[in-house]
């Protein structure tokens, strides 16, 4: 290795030093989920475990929580069928308009939120007369997850190549054989790892959501955006966002070992 | 054997057709769904409200981006969100490098993926409680403050603020594609470079940097994008400003003009198009 | 979303529909002095009460229809309620042209649209046992009757308050000049205003107290002239404000880290804010205020009218009364509502001081159509307001 020894420490003390910086207002989230104060200032007041009871006994959490899980499950399911598709046919064809599909892909998530959720909005609203509710917030969150997928699977196709596939063909496999016993399995990280993205991505996407959610079904993050503002609720938001910040140790350490950390953001 | 050929069936002897079945679900679902609404919206552009009921009226004209440009308060507010934008991508650009690279070439298997865990972690945590942390830590008495005040320096409410809010928010978004580009680069290249006699900076310009800038880009479309769409940030910790995102949301929601929102939705699109197209050539989507 | 910020812009745009009374379709517009001034749809009105239908589709501001008091109703009642929430009063007005809800709660912005529309008939009250208990100064206003015929049931109101930190304020402040006039620079970048369009007529209202020449009558009634006026308080307003705001927690904390020290609030903030953090003061200026009030409405093609009266009714009594006074932070309706809320709650939101409710300037909808009744003029309606407010925060 090149890299010289004090280059390195200089390196792991930055590491070390970012890190830090990151994890001290998510620190001071979970000090503040035991502030007797009902609202953020500094210092706390006092130290309480009244906030998590409440948290725990908050029926509204639940179904907020258990919407946001739904919403993500499906945007994820959705997006890892269309990304793979999208991602085979881009990875082992060659067609002219490959690079408007590419673009086509990436334009939900590179354009800014607040554009998606006002088109979706409007589309749904003006034009389709559809009330707003559970579908349209997955149908926008499927649209802007399509990447995560699509790029996580793209990146691994280009490297394991098509031999193997044209193999087992050769072999006499059918094509839906052939992805079944050999495409998917040299996927199986990527798509992990693509869902996993996507699945975040929805779970705390906030704006999108804003504009494609009706009045009756609030997501985990517009239930916290609610309630930031009532000003006994904001200690409940806290524990919410100190136990899904524990919580989240959980899916990112199974995919880690699920992957045996290999390439778990992948081409991100 | 005989019955090879219709066990591989059409789809086998037909590689078009397979082509077609592969893409048109995705194809249908982004072009039919997404950019007809996108088309829709920007149609909308071109029509007005009736102001007394607020319903849409389907008369052509170009009233909507007249104003857009003839009011001065929009050029002001496009052109503080692009610097916003700027200063959050160079931000991030800084912090993201010494973390990604010591996260690719230096740290063992074990420490790699520790760190990445600590890096994707945040991503879970709720933006707004983040934000709304932040917000305690700008506070007049709050830490930040605290910490600041024996050097004489005082950080309130205000852009400064907002532009590292945002940052920190999506640091995550900068880190992930920087690190995937770094551990594409073999050690083995790094190591030839030294071999040959390239001192560190050397190799860092050389090699390093043409593997990163693609990285670095794509790590840039999200952080622009993210903070141009972004309205919720800035009312938290920015004081009394507002970004392109809130002048949106409140011509749509609060003051119930879509047609004018949309004209002035068209403004973050133009910039990203604009943006992908520059950063096209540097093979940024490759690295998203 | 269910935002007190959206609420707000809710209870705004119920003004609106004063406006759009004010100006409606032409055949039922004959022109008279100020407020509602239509000729609403002649819809029969409920003669007598039968059985409940057993369902009822409410169409409720968030906060309005919370399990805590909607469940005691449909086990009394029986009749299995739907709640749908809207966002604005847009949202509310056009959701009710469907048919599918029953009953709707509309903020004065709102309200005459709907019955200019025909989409809401008139109350019977007396239908409504609980309704001789309202407050008399919250009946036949010109935001829920239409000549004399009350078209929906009062169930709260509440003022924009002046609050200030005793510590760094002296003296006590009087009225709005410790925001609008000279003395808000000894605050600068202390000072905060809220972040909606309809502030706009807060200045309005204090430039109506200290600018005769600019004849402001009403503050949701503003030609040009007198918008280019408020603006520019504004405008100058701004160099002192510290921040705005548009929720709960944003305003009660930094009036805690002493971040702000002086500005518009609601009692709802006022009472949450820690007295060891802060000490403060809200009042009503005798210079009066703004504020807003809510109504309840029949929907003209319900299916469970019945069961639309008994929540109506329901509502009003004095223990939900109290509950969702005390959930969304403002004056109960009903005075009995005093006895189920916690001690002391109705002091502190003045519930039934009529010379109190009366310096209250009730959110209206800015229209083209003076809402002051003036005709030689055409007035600067929401949109503009809310332009207005762009540039204002620049």
């Amino acid at each position: 290795m090149t890299i010289s020894r004090t280059t390195k420490i200089v390196l792991g003390v930055l590491t070390a030093l970012v890190l830090a910086l990151v994890y001290l207002p998510l620190g001071m989230v979970i000090l503040n989920s035991f502030n007797t104060s009902s609202s953020f200032s500094w210092p706390p007041s006092g130290l309480t475990t009244n906030w998590w009871h409440a948290a725990w006994h908050n029926p509204d959490v639940r179904d907020s929580l258990r919407l946001s899980l739904e919403v993500a499950a499906m945007s994820t399911v959705i997006a890892l069928v269309l990304g793979t598709m999208a991602a085979l046919a881009l990875a082992r064809y060659r067609f002219f308009g490959q690079d408007a599909v590419s673009l086509l892909i990436i334009l939900p998530i590179a354009l800014p939120g607040i554009v998606t959720g006002l088109a979706f909005q409007n589309l749904f609203r003006s034009i389709l007369n559809i009330d707003l509710g559970y579908w349209t917030i997955v149908v926008a969150h499927a649209t802007f997850c399509i990447v995560t997928v699509f790029n996580n699977v793209l990146a691994r196709l280009r490297r394991v190549g098509g031999n193997l596939e044209e193999a087992s063909m050769d072999l006499g496999a059918g094509t839906f054989t052939t992805f079944r016993l050999v495409t998917f399995p040299a996927l199986r990280s990527a798509l992990l790892a693509g869902g996993l993205l996507a699945f975040a991505l929805s779970f705390d996407e906030i704006i999108v959501t804003t504009f494609t959610a009706g009045g009756g079904t609030r997501t985990l993050p517009l239930w916290i955006y609610d309630h930031m503002f009532r000003p006994n609720d904001a200690p409940v938001v806290n524990v919410v966002a100190a136990a899904l910040l524990v919580l989240s140790i959980v899916p990112i350490w199974l995919a880690q070992r699920l992957s045996q950390g290999e390439e778990m953001v992948g081409a991100r | 054997m005989q019955d090879v050929p219709r066990k591989r069936g059409v789809l086998h002897r037909h590689p078009r057709l397979r082509l077609g079945l592969l893409l048109s679900p995705p194809m249908l679902w982004l072009g039919v769904a997404y950019l007809t609404s996108l088309a829709v919206l920007l149609i909308t552009a071109f029509w007005t409200t009736n102001t007394f009921t607020t319903e849409i009226e389907r008369v052509w004209n170009l009233d909507n981006f007249r104003q857009l440009w003839n009011i001065d308060v929009y050029r002001t507010i496009t052109i503080r969100t692009l610097w916003i934008a700027v200063l959050v991508t160079v931000v991030d650009a800084l912090i993201a490098f010494p973390i990604a690279f010591f996260m690719a070439k230096v740290a063992s298997r074990r420490w790699q993926r520790v760190l990445l865990i600590a890096v994707l972690m945040p991503l879970w945590a709720s933006y707004l409680v983040k934000a709304y942390a932040w917000r305690a830590m700008f506070s007049g008495t709050g830490p930040l403050n605290w910490a600041l005040d024996p050097i004489g320096l005082h950080l309130g409410y205000g852009l400064t603020a907002t532009v590292i809010t945002l940052a920190y928010l999506w640091l995550p978004y900068m880190i992930l594609p920087m690190y995937a580009g770094l551990e594409r680069v073999p050690d083995s290249v790094l190591e030839a470079s030294a071999d040959l006699g390239a001192k560190g900076g050397t190799t860092i310009r050389r090699v390093v940097l043409p593997i990163l800038w693609p990285a670095l880009f794509a790590g840039s479309i999200f952080t622009f994008s993210l903070t141009l769409g972004d309205y919720i940030t800035v009312k938290i910790v920015g004081g009394t400003n507002q970004m392109i995102g809130n002048a949106v949301y409140d011509s749509a929601l609060t003051g119930n003009n879509l047609p004018f929102a949309a004209a002035l939705a068209c403004v973050p699109v133009v910039i990203m198009l604009v943006y992908l197209a520059a950063v096209r050539r540097t093979g940024a989507l490759d690295n998203l | 979303m269910r935002s007190v910020r959206t609420l707000a812009t809710a209870a705004a745009v119920g003004a609106m529909i004063l406006t759009f009374g004010g100006c409606g379709s032409s055949d039922d517009n004959k022109s008279s002095n100020g407020g509602a001034t239509f000729t609403p749809p002649d819809l029969p009105m409920k003669k007598s009460l039968g059985k409940g239908e057993g369902a009822v589709s409410i169409l409720a501001w968030a906060g309005y229809a919370e399990k805590e008091w909607v469940t005691p109703f449909e086990k009394a009642t029986g009749c299995k309620a739907t709640v749908k929430y809207f966002n604005t009063s847009d949202d509310a007005v056009n959701l009710i042209k469907s048919g599918d809800y029953d009953v709707v709660s509309a903020s004065g912005d709102a309200s005459l649209r709907m019955i200019a529309a025909g989409s809401v008939e008139p109350v019977n009250t007396d239908l409504v046992p609980n309704y001789k208990d309202v407050y008399p100064f919250l009946k036949d206003r010109p935001w829920n009757s239409v000549n004399g015929q009350m078209y929906g049931i009062p169930h709260g109101y509440g003022a924009n308050l002046l609050m200030w930190n005793k510590k760094d304020v002296n003296p006590a402040p009087t009225d709005w000049s410790v925001v609008f006039g000279p003395d808000a620079a000894k605050y600068k970048g202390k000072v905060t205003a809220y972040d909606s369009p309809i502030y706009i007529a807060d200045a309005a209202l204090y430039l109506m107290n200290t600018k005769p020449d600019l004849k402001i009558k009403d503050p949701y009634a503003l030609d040009q002239k007198q918008l280019d006026a408020a603006v520019a308080l504004l405008k100058e307003q701004k160099k002192n404000v510290g921040e705005y705001w548009s929720d709960y927690a944003k305003e009660q904390s930094a009036f805690e880290t002493g971040d702000t020290v002086v500005g518009t609030t609601w009692q709802v903030i006022a009472s949450a804010v820690d007295p060891k953090k802060a000490d403060v003061e809200a009042i009503l200026p005798d210079s009066g205020s703004t504020g807003w009030s809510d109504t309840w409405m029949v929907a003209t093609k319900s299916k469970h009218k019945n069961c639309a009266y008994l929540w109506m009714n329901d509502i009003i009594s004095p223990k939900a009364n109290a509950a969702v006074a005390q959930y969304f932070g403002e004056s109960p309706s009903n005075p009995k509502a005093c006895e189920f809320a916690a001690k002391g709650f109705c002091d502190t939101y003045h519930a039934g001081d009529a010379a109190y409710a009366a310096k209250i300037h009730y959110w209206n909808t800015p229209t083209a159509a003076c809402l002051d009744g003036r005709k030689n003029v055409k007035c600067t309606d929401y949109q503009q307001w809310t332009q207005a407010w762009t540039e204002v925060k620049g």
